[in-house]
């Protein structure tokens, strides 16, 4: 189970990648997000593959961990390039399976569409992979700082969520302790039948909640007894701050950006 | 239950960055009846050892057997249940696992589970109750009213209602005060021998370890440092230093009677008073050293 999905996991790593400022990261992964859908041709699609494999080899995590940690993700790209090889019906016919043509501007849409969709999951993954959760939250609250003046509650969301990713690694821990209690007074997660199985949720599920409201209460009054009273005046722990690696990131990605439409066909 | 391991490996999360060995070649060999006590450092795998024990983790590497179980790599068992049945757990904060509306309820969770009858489970709970030094009225009350050690003493009590022959102790004591601390214990010590229990305690007190142990084995970094009768293990002072293990009092006070007053006594397992008086004996009883 820990080792099935790798979404939203945190490498610690000193890549150049993991040193980048979190704000630099989210910048450019958006624009490659909009721009993947600009990929038409053969170069273009190369070009921001060479793009994505060698961001993940620059992020100095074993590119096999990376692939098998995206297996769920496999599953849905084979599906989507076989519904577009049945579906589509363009160009000619290159051969038949079970007397169903099969057309080449099928193989071809199919094999695009299977590639972007990689491509998007491979360079979000790189953000998660690189960045701690903390410095995630750190970036988005800079980048929505402008939405303050239209009384946003900005630093209330992003400590939202940093809270909540901060609790994530706890609350799967105290999972797996209070299943492994039960499992170990006869309850039986994994075999049986299904109504069994679903029972066996109250058990592990009602601890679970008392322990995070029991935690949720100690948290809010340690802050409090801290004397935190929201974001007015707080200055940072970790400021952050663009280097000249950040200015030489985006200069390499406005290149590949350019590269990008000068290879379209 | 006769309870070995042989050449025991285990690895979380093999094969990715974080691949950890949490325990290394381990072997040891427990008969029946014993009263073990697995003390170590933090990180040095004691918690992992004690999940073999019910079969919640299997061996990377090596064989665990308990009584008839085997676990291995290879071959998962089918009759895990039975096995679970067998070995009981008491988890670190036990009073984390409880759930139900009622501690009669709770209690009867896991006889329940394990398929005994209605009548049985009836008389087991009382028979838990006094065990735990509960008492019966709190039967109906939800668990979350208890206080801490009521809570901990009931869902002990849960674990024990399904009438385990081995029973795994992760730091029963922890977050108690020194009173509960040392009643928790002696209920388990009465416990171990009224039922015939082969007990496992993982503890952090080596005064613990000392006084209720036949046998002590000392981890670090996953591997087996040391192992033997407590008497014997804790007088080696310099190696359990190495491992960020300290000593018992008790034993304490041997070695700087020894080095201060030249007095050598020997260890042969007295409470601190007996070991003053028998200084002041050696002393010369009532002397102005006193």
């Amino acid at each position: 189970m820990n080792n099935a999905l790798i979404i939203g996991q945190y490498v610690p790593s000193n890549s150049f990648i993991h040193r980048l400022d979190p704000r630099t990261k989210i910048v450019i992964i958006f624009f490659f997000v909009i721009f993947v859908f600009f990929a038409n041709s053969v170069a273009s699609y190369g070009l921001l593959t060479l793009f994505s494999i060698s961001s993940a080899l620059a992020t100095k995590i074993k590119l096999s961990f990376i692939i098998k940690g995206l297996t769920p993700v496999w599953i849905l790209i084979i599906f989507t390039f076989i519904l577009h090889l049945i579906v589509t019906k363009e160009g000619e016919v290159l051969f038949e399976v079970f007397s169903y043509p099969i057309f080449s501007g099928a193989v071809i849409l199919g094999a695009a569409i299977a590639l972007r969709f990689f491509l998007l999951i491979l360079v979000t993954s790189l953000l998660t992979l690189t960045t701690t959760p903390i410095e995630i939250t750190d970036a988005i609250e800079h980048i929505l700082q402008p939405l303050n003046r239209i009384k946003f509650p900005v630093h209330e969301l992003a400590l939202m969520m940093s809270i909540s990713l901060r609790f994530i690694p706890t609350l799967m821990q105290e999972t797996e302790k209070i299943s492994k209690a039960q499992a170990s007074r006869g309850v039986d997660f994994k075999t049986g039948p299904m109504k069994d199985r679903i029972q066996a949720i109250v058990p592990l599920l009602v601890p679970l909640f008392i322990s995070a409201f029991k935690r949720a209460e100690e948290l809010a009054m340690a802050m409090e007894a801290r004397g935190y009273q929201g974001g007015d005046g707080r200055t940072k722990l970790r400021e952050l701050k663009i280097e000249r690696r950040d200015w030489l990131t985006f200069f390499g990605f406005a290149l590949v950006i350019l590269s990008l439409f000068l290879t379209r066909s | 239950m006769e309870i070995s391991f042989k050449n025991v490996d285990y690895t979380y999360q093999p094969n990715t960055p974080f691949e950890h060995k949490a325990i290394r070649n381990l072997s040891f060999k427990v008969a029946s009846g014993t009263f073990v006590a697995i003390v170590g450092h933090t990180g040095s795998g004691k918690s992992t050892v004690i999940q073999h024990l019910n079969g919640l983790l299997t061996p990377t590497y090596g064989e665990v057997s308990i009584g008839d179980y085997k676990l291995t790599p290879e071959k998962k068992i089918k009759n895990i249940k039975d096995l679970r049945k067998r070995v009981g757990v008491v988890f670190q904060y036990p009073e984390h696992q409880l759930f139900e509306e009622t501690i009669e309820k709770d209690i009867a969770f896991g006889p329940k589970n394990f398929g005994a009858n209605e009548e049985a489970i009836k008389e087991r709970i009382i028979e838990v109750m006094q065990s735990v030094n509960l008492p019966e009225q709190l039967l109906t009350r939800s668990p979350f009213d208890l206080s801490g050690g009521q809570m901990r003493r009931a869902a002990i009590a849960g674990v024990l209602a399904v009438d385990p022959e081995v029973l795994v102790l992760d730091e029963p004591t922890a977050g108690l005060d020194p009173r509960g601390q040392r009643d928790m214990m002696e209920m388990f010590y009465r416990l171990h021998h009224s039922k015939k229990l082969t007990t496992f305690l993982v503890t952090h007190s080596m005064e613990d370890a000392l006084e209720y142990a036949d046998h002590v084995i000392v981890l670090d970094k996953g591997t087996k440092f040391m192992e033997g009768k407590p008497s014997e293990v804790f007088l080696r002072q310099k190696e359990l230093n190495e491992v960020q293990l300290d000593i018992p009092e008790v034993i304490k006070i041997l070695f700087k009677v020894k080095e201060k007053l030249g007095i050598s006594l020997s260890y042969k397992g007295q409470s601190t008073y007996d070991l003053a008086c028998e200084l002041k004996a050696a002393l010369g009883g009532g002397s102005t050293n006193e």
